[in-house]
């Protein structure tokens, strides 16, 4: 995920429509003073409440809040425990990781020595081709949760394969498409990466059907919300697994849903995913870390211990819009997960916001000066 | 984030807090110190514009050009000075000397009409202009429609003209009468 840095495009007005209403989420009263009575010069002059909400924002504010990444309070402080830690960094980095590397490297030579065989061979018969590739994924995602110690606790029914079904999940790392496709081959939709990564995904994660996107590219879109449709539709396709907060965030809190996920005329089955820290943060923040550097980093920790819960599968309630229903089911992996909820686009992270929100505050100060002039007309 | 390279010392925020003329505790100090940090994405020990940007939170906010002009290029500890305006423990006079620094753009002790204009169209956008407003049919004038004459009038009721050159003195007494709610909350681990 290279985002060129430092580069921020102003944001389309199609983010806007993705977004309901941030006025509900954000303290309620306007950040701009609201005269009441007559209008003074005073009014006019006191802008302490627009500086008091800047300043506010500089200090801290809930969009960052989301992608902070949270490390363990250091136990090792003493002349106790320090050498204990020294112990278990030696043992994780010396015995740990070469055990694991080469777990995984067997993993991959199976895997390709069967993969490749029956890619090839088995062209004419696509039922029985199609059901090996998927056996196949999910031997070499188990193969990569093992590489990390991966202690995973599956709640809740597995979900089934059926047409007009989607899951989604809340997203904190690429792992989670790993972990949750270790139990179900799911055709997952993904930002396309550079990379031995890239590689991977157009050759080996094609063959479980899943679809690219390319973030920056704007009629990407459109595309890319036909390929959702016609996916969900065919009954023979691998159950499709979206993560539509569109980014990683930090386990902690969940940014916005968009809404495409959520419009495709289908039972939308939510599931939630959460990570224990003490073991190590699975959050990949792809600003700071290579997804190699993110792998090597859980290959060289203890464990990825995280529970992943399958929820009601849900369906858009009469009379309710697209992006309630994304709402509502935010809710519910929230809730699910301990996770707070932030009234912001996760595509934030490369764009700046409209300045449609902008425009409200000033529409409601233009409207109060106004209020406070007729007044006095009177 | 991951690890601050460069951590302060206790002389480091000894010499923050005397500038900010101890506006902000040590602890306050630290904190601030780390989201400077965070925000500071290149490492280049300021924060830009852009990088104040990137916090959606402070890019919708209508003074957020005007702020950003003050902010550009401030290290620590100008950061802190700026912000101690905002501190409960900040005087009013210090408030509204803030305020003062906001609207003088070219910083030589004067608020001129052009100043406060610019300032009301921040806040307002295009939307005083927009309205469209009847005409008065018992006294037949035409009602305010811009921000020009919504000043000027607002001006004039307060004993000031189109030409005055307003100066911190007479902030004082426009704004010093009511209560100015400006402080902000420094989160402290």
């Amino acid at each position: 995920m290279n985002s060129s840095e430092g580069k921020l495009k102003s944001s389309s007005s199609e983010l806007d429509l993705d977004r309901p209403n941030i006025e509900d989420y954000l303290p309620s009263g306007s950040s701009i003073q609201e005269p009441h009575g007559k209008l003074r010069l005073r009014d006019l002059l006191d802008i302490s409440p627009a500086l008091t909400e800047a300043a506010g924002a500089i200090v801290d504010d809930s969009f960052t809040r989301c992608f902070k990444l949270n490390p363990p309070e250091p136990w090792n402080w003493n002349v106790y425990l320090f050498p204990l830690w020294c112990c278990g960094v030696v043992f994780r980095y010396l015995i740990l990781f070469p055990m694991r590397a080469l777990v995984l490297t067997i993993g991959w030579i199976i895997f390709l020595s069967c993969f490749i065989p029956v890619h090839f061979l088995l062209k004419g018969n696509d039922n029985l081709r199609k059901k090996m590739e998927r056996a196949l994924v999910e031997l070499i995602c188990s193969f990569f949760v093992a590489s990390w110690t991966g202690v995973v606790k599956y709640h809740g029914p597995r979900p089934s394969m059926r047409p007009k079904q989607v899951f989604v999940a809340n997203h904190t790392s690429m792992i989670d498409f790993i972990i949750l496709e270790q139990m179900t081959a799911f055709a997952v939709i993904m930002q396309k990466h550079p990379g031995w990564v890239g590689l991977l995904q157009s050759t080996i994660l094609e063959s479980v059907g899943c679809i690219w996107f390319n973030r920056s590219e704007a009629k990407d879109r459109e595309i890319v919300t036909r390929k959702l449709r016609e996916h969900s539709q065919g009954a023979d396709n691998n159950p499709l697994l979206i993560f539509p907060e569109g980014t990683c965030v930090n386990n902690q809190y969940s940014v916005m849903f968009k809404k495409g996920a959520f419009e495709l005329g289908c039972t939308v089955c939510p599931i939630a995913i959460k990570y224990n820290k003490i073991f190590v943060d699975a959050f990949w923040n792809s600003r700071k870390q290579s997804f190699t550097m993110h792998l090597l980093q859980l290959m060289t920790s203890w464990a990825v211990v995280c529970d992943v819960w399958y929820l009601e599968p849900q369906n858009l309630r009469p009379g309710e819009t697209p992006i309630e229903f994304a709402e509502r089911i935010r809710d519910i992996i929230s809730v699910r997960a301990g996770l707070k909820k932030v009234p912001w686009d996760g595509y934030l992270k490369y764009s700046r916001p409209s300045p449609k929100h902008r425009e409200r505050k000033q529409q409601s100060f233009a409207e109060s000066v106004l209020r406070g002039l007729e007044l006095e007309e009177k | 984030m991951g690890n601050t390279s460069s951590m302060l010392t206790q002389y480091d925020i000894e010499e923050v807090q005397q500038h900010c003329n101890n506006a902000f505790s040590q602890q306050e100090i630290v904190s601030l110190y780390e989201r400077f940090c965070q925000l500071d994405r290149n490492g280049g020990g300021f924060v830009s514009g852009e990088e104040f940007l990137s916090v959606p939170e402070f890019a919708v906010n209508p003074l957020s050009q005007r702020l950003l002009r003050m902010l550009d290029g401030l290290n620590f500890k100008e950061f802190v000075a700026f912000l101690s305006a905002f501190s409960p423990r900040a005087t009013v006079q210090q408030k509204i000397e803030f305020i003062f620094k906001v609207y003088d753009s070219d910083g030589n002790g004067k608020v001129t009409f052009n100043d406060m204009l610019d300032v009301l169209h921040d806040l307002t956008g295009q939307f005083i202009s927009e309205q469209q407003r009847e005409v008065d049919l018992i006294l037949e004038m035409p009602l305010f429609t811009d921000c020009k004459q919504v000043l000027t009038k607002v001006l004039e009721e307060a004993g000031y003209n189109k030409e005055s050159l307003l100066i911190m003195s007479d902030f004082v007494k426009i704004l010093g009468s009511s209560g100015l709610k400006m402080e902000v909350e420094v989160p402290v681990d």
